[in-house]
């Protein structure tokens, strides 16, 4: 059923033409949004949900952005489709586990999607490439209006507009920045990054993986509160933050350029040298190598052109979409080969790494 | 006694290793050790390892401490009201174990136990942020115009015609009003 959405060619986060930029690798925002007539999805009957997923979906598909877009009702998905959405950052874990009359609407570019009966009504999120929270603000701010023309939304003047969890409630925007830290993380500062972005309300996790280690030093920050500030003032405050995060991850490189010169060519050189010869790579070390070797874009040792193919294989090296290009059915060892096929291939075409870059720096 | 600090990836916490604590859940030895400061508020909770497992506090993809303690029932503080909303059913129980509210009309049931909840997990407690105008403005007049409506027919039936054509008037002004303000906006 997915088809489609793998084969596009203009997906915002595997085929960006625009430039990306280092440290930054895409922003989103989300609202929480309730019918203000139905009890939250968790507590409405079977019929209430579907009900829901009628108007929704009815006012919805009649919208511009969601022309040519695609809609999906997630129990006729299966669980490997599913899986791939949400790799793709299209839908949460908790839609997939959804009871009956649970849906996703995906907007032709892959910007935007919403979900239908999650832990609300409705999910709306939209995403890019970049940093850029205002213009995402405009156009996810134009939407939520033109759904609030026909819908009647659950909304207080006290405490905004309502969702099921406290956690989302008043503005129900959850606004959060992707960023590619290897810098704090070698530098060993991430935890204390983290605790201090902490105290200004703002949550950093990893991206992906596992367990208690960030893959790929990919991690997200986001805000923890939603009520009690405007849209405006949460976004300043995670700019902000973002910004002194940026300053820090750049001069940990720097600085880690200064002393460890030698260490770093030889980490990335080596990882560039895995990716262009293993046979067998799992997602955890796929994930690692690719950072070095987005690292190695922005130090210029490999041609600003490739970043895109970097960010785009941080997605398709996850285990969903191996499994997907693979057809059905194959063991997880079979990944690892598969995995390794794939990013064989694509290093194959890049260039040699040019480390004379690094050698004139500082 | 033996620490060792390690920052969970995926979450904004610090986990220290200690052995001498109890799960705050099931009472079995606490392996995982949870700090986060909120609001310059530190928060504390010990989990052994399969209620740190089930709580998902191990998973990367989505974790904060409030979410935590919100969703769970760390035990129901003595004498708290028992709150049950007419809408939805939802009761103080219901609500404590899950930390989610049943409704719309919750948040009026749930005040009393809300606001300390809120007050710990945001920035304040009144929304300062995007107002709805047209879907609210909506409501009222779609409200004021099923009272108007209603109180017509009462009238009718309880044979009050002067009150009656008072409320049709009303009613006839609200209507053109109301067409009038949307062929401006
Ligand atoms: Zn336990
Ligand atoms: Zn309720």
């Amino acid at each position: 059923m997915i088809e489609s959405l793998l084969k596009a060619d203009n997906a915002e986060l595997t085929q960006s033409t625009k430039k990306g930029a280092p440290v930054v690798l895409s922003t989103r925002l989300r609202l929480a949004r309730n019918l203000v007539d139905v009890p939250f999805p968790e507590r409405a009957s079977n019929s209430q949900r579907s009900d829901v997923m009628t108007r929704c979906a009815d006012q919805i598909a009649e919208l511009t952005q969601m022309k040519h877009g695609a809609f999906f009702d997630i129990a006729e998905l299966s669980d490997l489709e599913k899986q791939v959405l949400v790799e793709r950052h299209l839908i949460s874990r908790e839609l997939c586990e959804s009871k009956s009359g649970s849906g996703v609407f995906i907007n032709k570019d892959q910007t935007c999607s919403i979900m239908i009966n999650e832990e609300d009504h409705l999910r709306i999120q939209f995403l890019k490439t970049g940093f850029s929270l205002r213009s995402i603000w405009k156009q996810i701010d134009r939407f939520d209006s033109s759904l609030e023309n026909d819908l009647d939304l659950a909304f207080s003047s006290e405490f905004g507009y309502l969702t099921a969890c406290p956690t989302n409630l008043g503005t129900g925007l959850r606004a959060s920045v992707m960023l590619h830290l290897p810098g704090l993380v070698i530098s060993e500062h991430m935890d204390k990054v983290i605790r201090a972005v902490n105290q200004l309300g703002i949550t950093v996790r990893g991206l992906f993986g596992e367990g208690s280690d960030a893959t790929g030093h990919v991690f997200q920050i986001s805000n923890q509160q939603t009520l009690g500030e405007s849209e405006g003032e949460i976004m300043a405050r995670l700019g902000s933050v973002f910004k002194t995060i940026i300053d820090h991850e750049i001069n940990a490189r720097f600085k880690y350029i200064e002393e460890n010169r030698a260490r770093l060519l030889d980490q990335i050189g080596r990882a560039f040298g895995t990716l262009q010869n293993a046979h067998v790579i799992n997602s955890n070390e796929a994930m690692n190598l690719l950072s070095l070797m987005r690292l190695a874009v922005d130090l210029e040792m490999l041609p600003e052109v490739n970043r895109s193919d970097v960010d785009r294989l941080f997605i398709e090296c996850q285990p969903g979409h191996i499994q997907y290009a693979a057809g059905v059915g194959i063991e997880p060892d079979a990944r690892d080969l598969c995995r390794a096929d794939i990013l064989r291939e694509e290093f194959s075409r890049l260039p040699a790494l040019d480390f004379d870059k690094v050698n004139k720096l500082g | 006694m033996r620490f060792s600090f390690a920052v969970l990836a995926g979450a904004d916490i610090i986990i220290i290793m200690a052995e001498n604590l109890n799960c705050s859940y099931c009472n079995k030895p606490a392996t995982v050790h949870l700090t986060q400061i909120v609001n310059n508020k530190i928060i504390k909770v010990d989990l052994c390892e399969s209620c740190a497992q089930s709580k998902g506090v191990t998973d990367s993809e989505g974790y904060s401490l409030t979410d935590l303690l919100s969703k769970t029932n760390l035990g129901p503080e003595k004498g708290e009201p028992q709150i049950t909303c007419p809408d939805c059913g939802l009761s103080t129980a219901d609500f404590r174990r899950t930390g989610r509210l049943g409704c719309a009309a919750c948040y009026q049931s749930f005040v009393p136990l809300l606001k300390p909840v809120l007050e710990d997990m945001h920035a304040g407690i009144i929304h300062k942020g995007k107002i709805p105008d047209v879907a609210l403005s909506r409501q009222t007049s779609m409200a004021k115009l099923q009272s108007l409506e209603s109180a017509l027919l009462r009238a009718i039936s309880e044979e009050a015609y002067e009150d009656a054509a008072k409320f049709r008037d009303e009613i006839q002004a609200y209507k053109e009003d109301a067409v009038s303000e949307a062929v401006q906006s």
